[in-house]
């Protein structure tokens, strides 16, 4: 009995170590920037759509999340974390890193740019949105893949 | 030889003149009657801009990489990969020599709906002629005059590389007959005019069901999956289902799908990725109307 409540607890820890190491996989770390990322997008879309009324802050904070989250993304690309935890990330970017970095580069500047200007209403988050999206996708089309 | 050996050789030679004959005609590059490009008239160029989007001409045939009003010169330069081998999408800009300029409506039309060339050859069905077969007279007429009016290209582009028995282009008769049609790919109640518009989109110039539907060992089509996903021919990763069975997308509503083709953000805001950036591109110049039609379909197809 001793024995098969020690197994089972040395299984329960193994488990609750499985998932903190899980959560720190530079896999489940990407996964979460890029939330983080369309969470802030989010929020600037339903100012955009006319959902949610403008607000400054809202709108500032949005865009310094985008900003520093993407200029931080591409630090989790180490060999190694090409595949597993379902990454959409394509084999294409540990060929062309360099291109891949640029790219995030480019969506990080934008997003500063536009928040040292600050779009002062409705129109002005939207076009931000149409610079920003283009941004995303223009990386979206060559380093993510889509598995479902 | 004796009478009877040469009565049985006759026979036989007989039976395969025939039978070839026979296969030849089933298979022989079927263009249309001249009468169905005759009195169609002026093109509407308008119209014939909304059909270029909607066809997604520039997907394949802009050189690759370029931007903006780059995109309309459809000099070709891409590659196509695909399980039979690469195609090269050629030069369709109006250049006289090397792109189609000195095409006739006929031809670009028969190349349009019925997959035969200038020269009277079989096309490749890489070029999405098994949809476009269900585009109007009056489309093809406007697209025509919409494109004569892009800019010419000098560009040559190289021979398709395709392996054996791929290469042979006679074999694409049978391919047609097998698969060739310009039936509904699925019912939708037509009597709704938002609906019949989302179709023809859909099932026609828009072409959506080349990569989102999975194709048998020939390339055809396989029955019953229209528009559920497939394995992406270029390579790892997926091209999703897009019927309301989806996992990804099924939950979506149709303004969802609308926004998604007007912005290229889906509704938990990730963007538009793989090759659908560049068909998000060209949804993004179709009117309002177009994409709505083209989600009240996508949402009205039948669950898998």
């Amino acid at each position: 009995m001793k024995i098969r409540a020690l197994m089972l607890a040395a299984a329960l820890a193994g488990l609750g170590v499985t998932a903190v190491t899980a959560a720190d996989e530079p896999q489940a770390v990407r996964q979460q920037l890029m939330k983080k990322v369309g969470k802030a997008t989010g929020e600037l879309s339903g100012i955009a759509k006319g959902e949610k009324p403008y607000d400054a802050e809202i709108v500032k904070a949005s865009l310094a999340t985008i900003s520093e989250t993407v200029k931080a993304f591409p630090d989790h690309f180490p060999a190694g974390s090409e595949t597993g935890m379902e990454t959409e990330a394509s084999p294409k970017i540990w060929e062309n890193m360099e291109d891949f970095k640029e790219k995030a580069a480019k969506l990080g500047g934008d997003a500063e740019k536009i928040l040292a200007e600050l779009p002062v209403d409705q129109a002005g988050v939207g076009a931000a949105l149409g610079i920003l999206g283009k941004d995303c996708s223009s990386c979206h089309e060559t380093y993510r893949l889509k598995k479902n | 030889m004796g009478r009877r050996a040469r009565y049985l050789f006759s026979g036989l030679l007989l039976l395969v003149v025939a039978g070839g004959s026979l296969a030849w005609w089933l298979t022989k590059p079927d263009r249309w009657e001249a009468a169905h490009w005759e009195g169609l008239g002026e093109a509407d160029l308008a119209n014939g801009e909304r059909i270029f989007w909607a066809g997604g001409c520039v997907s394949c045939h802009a050189a690759p990489g370029v931007k903006d009003d780059q995109r309309l010169v459809l000099a070709g330069g891409r590659t196509l990969k695909s399980p039979f081998g690469t195609f090269y999408p050629p030069n369709i800009s109006p250049d006289e020599t090397v792109g189609i300029g000195n095409w006739t409506l006929a031809e670009f039309g028969d190349a349009m709906t019925r997959g035969v060339g200038k020269d009277g050859e079989h096309l490749y069905p890489s070029f999405p002629y098994g949809s476009y077969i269900r585009m109007t007279a009056k489309d093809v007429n406007d697209l025509w005059g919409f494109m004569q009016t892009l800019p010419k290209s000098g560009n040559v582009t190289p021979p398709h590389e395709l392996a054996f028995p791929y290469n042979v282009r006679l074999a694409l008769g049978a391919w047609k007959l097998l698969y060739l049609s310009d039936e509904p790919r699925t019912q939708v109640n037509t009597a709704d005019t938002k609906l019949a518009r989302g179709q023809y989109l859909v099932e026609g110039p828009g072409h959506c069901g080349e990569c989102h539907t999975p194709r048998d060992a020939l390339g055809g089509f396989e029955e019953g999956r229209w528009l559920a996903g497939a394995p992406n021919p270029e390579g790892e990763g997926r091209i999703p289902d897009i019927t309301p069975s989806s996992k990804s997308i099924g939950g979506w509503s149709a303004s969802d799908i609308a926004s998604y083709l007007e912005t290229g953000f889906t509704p938990d805001f990730d963007t538009v990725g793989g090759s659908m950036v560049e068909v998000q591109k060209n949804m993004a110049e179709l009117p309002a109307s177009d994409r709505d039609a083209i989600a009240a379909y996508l949402k009205a197809l039948p669950a898998l």
